[in-house]
């Protein structure tokens, strides 16, 4: 552990690329297989189950603390890093230069010793183990495991700079680095050794990074309309069906393998000829075509699906590229070639459909189109150059994303909370709201738009215009417009308002406008779509 | 005038002694301002007379206008002004930094400006005056901020200072101008005798130290050397300094910061420096708690930073304590 420490801290504490990879390099080459690999498994943000929640963490820390409870709490609210916290108030520094001297245990011994045999224990057996960590454990490691205890690590490196830097090492392409450390793969010594030699034996099941789009405005810079392929922009769940060997299997964009959710998706791939790789998207499809997101949301939740749901809320995979066929990688072909093979494959297909080509011969008449996206149930137009090869991540030139423009509305400021993470010990979590006859009624919560310097003023006003706290939010006075944006829009019962925004953010802070300026409800519940 | 009348009051100008007539650290012009230190949330421009200690008298002078009528003190002298005594005596934050004592018919009050315990070859050790009224201020008051040995922290400064030098980089350190600065350029004098260069800022303020005989690290305009010369070499600048036009001159660098809100990694993170150093001219909780139990106060006023937390913390400790509104806080 002490070395992975000492990686974290090399880490933690330079803004360098260079120095970030030569770091990794240096540890990898002298770690033992084992711990490399759980190294990687934690550099690149996976987390292993969590067997204590942080809530229970919090309350041990209440009792180990002496402190009293509500200045813990308010301490971490402040420092907004619960490991930070644990670290900070049980594991002083000072005590440190001491407890160096204790016994060593890998990376993986922590996992594989400690760890993971935390799950299913007893709590007070955990509380027990955890909490002798906390003090025996220098500050550095102490922060270290409650960490891995509670989450990833975000330090500071991406998967693509642990790609690069385990390229370097081995002397493989970055593409196949990348190919091995996307999917379920476990870390162990067998992962290790199998990337050290290229093995491609561990990814039997293993999706292909997933292509991502870039934003784009000016489609006339473009070029020729006829080079591109253009799609609808889909509101469902990106996916990729691996179908090999006797396998069949489903993988989000986030790289988890959602089978279960969707039989009736992998029935149908089952029927696909064994060697292919499909991208596209799960969407929830009535009689009327797609339906609101909001409808695919309620499969996900539930634990288990019964068939009043899967009659309810059917679905389909809208597939728009063919990434392996008959065992070989089709990346590198053109969008042309793929597509014209995917829809060969898809055409005896009814749950699996070929996502359909917009026949709009002009920019012009393909932005007519666009407008009609709301009503659809889309959020735009994609655009795909028809020469393209399927990229890595946001490669950009092939793909564009051309989305309509968000709904907006001017809310007030009504309550902030502190951030967490780099916004520590800054209000930086707030709840907007927008006018109900004479009162404001909450409708939004966001934490993005801003820029540092509009946060740390906006920080500041907060602190010094609190009308109350409860617990750590604070209500302010009505006093500053926001506009915000967000992509949809629905009927919500659980809300005070009534309604749900989807992704709501900051557009800007509107200093030229008076809270009395602000929108009413009656203004968002005219943005709802009609009953379909 | 009731003796039970507090001897100080936060007013729309400042901290008020009515019984003096003066005025403690003004935001606003006034006619009489004791000033605890030099900083510029604590001392400001435009009124007709200041007193200050002698020790402080030429950072103090250095930041008024020429023509500013400034008094000084010796520290433990004491004078009458109005109605009561004041004294000032060593607060440990800054090169002449007062707390100022203030009695009245037997009844003492100690406006303690800003301070800090931990050692510093900068400045007189902060003093321990008795009272029944302790003025403090609470800007690290949170259990998370505990300082490091000052030693330590200057020793990993100047590791840091080295292997950066071994990798051909130039150190560029922020430290606020007054104060901090100085006491990084003494605190290194333990390992090495290497010339710094220093910002603009900076340097007024270390000559001023120099001429008061405060031994620091010679010291060098960040101005005269070509680029190349600053591969391997130690820079300080105040925080203002970071991601200007002027940082970029010294080529390739790493960056450090040396504040008390380094203790936490998101603030680091956040402000975007490389590193993070823990060196704070506050008092952090320890001594914030051990210093109003010293003083023997039984009712204590938080002027600035978590001045919410402390004064609940004390409440339940049996400890009268209350926040005042005032407009310090701000560098660190």
């Amino acid at each position: 552990m002490r070395e992975f420490a000492a990686l974290f801290e090399s880490l933690d504490t330079t803004n360098s690329t260079r120095l970030k990879i030569d770091a990794m390099v240096e540890y990898f080459r002298t770690a033992k297989a084992v711990d490399a690999a759980w190294a990687v498994y934690v550099l690149v943000g996976r987390r292993v189950k969590q067997s204590v929640g942080p809530a229970l963490l919090r309350a041990w820390l209440r009792e180990e603390a002496q402190l009293p409870p509500w200045l813990v709490e308010e301490t971490y609210a402040s420092i907004g890093d619960l490991a930070e916290t644990i670290a900070l108030l049980v594991a002083p520094e000072g005590a440190s230069a001491m407890r160096a001297t204790a016994p060593q245990i890998s990376l993986a011994d922590w996992f594989h010793q400690r760890i993971l045999p935390l799950t299913g224990l007893p709590s007070e057996e955990q509380r027990r183990r955890i909490v002798s960590w906390w003090h025996e454990l220098p500050y550095r490691e102490c922060f270290l495991v409650t960490k891995l205890l509670t989450g990833s690590l975000r330090v500071g490196v991406s998967r693509a700079l642990v790609t690069r830097a385990l390229a370097e090492l081995f002397g493989h392409s970055r593409a196949l680095v990348e190919r091995a450390l996307i999917g379920a793969w476990q870390p162990s010594a067998d992962f290790w050794i199998a990337l050290a030699q290229n093995e491609s034996s561990t990814l039997a099941s293993h999706p292909y990074p997933f292509y991502l789009a870039s934003p784009i405005e000016a489609v006339e810079s473009l070029g020729a309309r006829g080079e591109w392929l253009a799609e609808w922009k889909w509101d469902g769940i990106r996916g990729q069906i691996v179908r090999r060997g006797a396998e069949c299997t489903l993988w989000s964009r986030g790289e988890e393998i959602i089978t279960d959710r969707f039989p009736e998706i992998i029935a149908a791939a089952s029927a696909i000829e064994s060697g292919t790789v499909l991208d596209g998207e799960i969407l929830a499809w009535g009689e009327n075509g797609v339906l609101p997101f909001a409808e695919l949301q309620k499969r996900i939740g539930r634990r288990t699906l019964s068939s009043r749901i899967l009659k309810d809320i059917p679905v389909r995979f809208v597939a728009y590229d063919l990434l392996e066929w008959q065992g070989e990688d089709w990346r590198p072909r053109s969008l042309q070639e793929r597509r014209t093979q995917l829809q060969k494959l898809l055409s005896p297909q009814t749950v699996i459909v070929l996502s359909p080509a917009i026949d709009a011969p002009s920019w012009d008449s393909l932005a007519a189109e666009r407008d009609t996206a709301r009503s659809r149930g889309v959020e735009g137009l994609m655009l795909k150059n028809w020469q393209s090869v399927y990229g890595t991540g946001r490669q950009r030139g092939g793909w564009w994303k051309w989305k309509i423009d968000p709904f907006v509305f001017d809310g007030v400021l009504l309550y902030a909370a502190p951030g967490h993470g780099r916004r520590s010990n800054l209000y930086t979590d707030y709840t907007f709201g927008v006018w109900a006859g004479e009162i404001l009624v909450p409708v939004a919560k966001a934490y993005s738009g801003l820029t540092d310097e509009e946060i740390r003023r906006l920080d500041k006003w907060i602190r010094a215009h609190t009308r109350e706290k409860f617990g750590m939010v604070r209500s302010v006075e009505s006093a500053h417009v926001f506009e915000l944006a967000f992509e949809g829009i629905a009927r919500s019962p659980r809300h005070k308002s009534g309604i749900a925004l989807r992704f709501p953010r900051i557009k800007q802070w509107r200093s030229d406008k008076r809270p009395q300026e602000a929108d009413t409800l009656a203004n968002l519940q005219s943005m709802l779509p009609t009953q379909r | 005038m009731n003796e039970f009348e507090d001897l100080v009051t936060a007013t729309r100008r400042g901290l008020f002694c009515k019984a003096g007539d003066f005025y403690i650290d003004p935001w606003l012009p006034v006619e009489t301002a004791v000033i605890t230190h030099a900083h510029g949330d604590h001392l400001r421009g435009g009124s007709a007379r200041y007193i200050c200690t002698d020790a402080g008298e030429a950072v103090t002078r250095q930041r008024l206008t020429a023509d500013a009528r400034v008094e000084t003190m010796a520290y433990g002298e004491s004078r009458s002004v109005g109605d009561v005594r004041i004294s000032l005596h060593p607060a440990g934050h800054i090169l002449g930094s007062a707390q100022v004592r203030i009695e009245r018919d037997g009844v003492v009050w100690v406006v303690s400006g800003d301070y800090k315990r931990d050692a510093d070859p900068t400045c007189a050790p902060f003093e321990v005056v008795p009272c029944e009224t302790f003025i403090s201020e609470a800007t690290f008051a949170l259990p998370a901020y505990r300082w490091p040995e000052t030693q330590l922290v200057a020793r990993e400064i100047f590791d840091w200072w080295q292997a950066n030098k071994r990798a051909g980089l130039a150190s560029i350190l922020y430290a606020y101008a007054l104060g901090k600065a100085q006491r990084v350029l003494a605190e290194l004098t333990r390992f090495t005798s290497e010339p710094v260069y220093v910002h603009g800022a900076v340097a007024t303020i270390v000559n001023a130290y120099r001429q008061c005989g405060v031994e620091m690290l010679p010291t060098l305009p960040a101005t005269v050397a070509a680029k190349a010369d600053y591969a391997g070499a130690l820079i300080m600048a105040p925080p203002s300094a970071a991601g200007s036009s002027w940082v970029r001159r010294f080529g390739e660098a790493s960056s450090g910061f040396c504040s008390g809100w380094m203790r936490v990694r998101g603030d680091r993170r956040r402000r975007g420096y490389d590193r993070g150093f823990v060196l704070s001219d506050h008092a952090d909780w320890p001594s914030l708690l051990r210093t109003i139990r010293e003083t023997c106060a039984h009712r204590v006023l938080l002027t600035h930073g978590y001045t919410d937390a402390l004064c609940r913390f004390f409440q339940e400790q049996g400890v009268a304590a209350t926040a005042l509104r005032t407009e310090y806080g701000g560098e660190e």
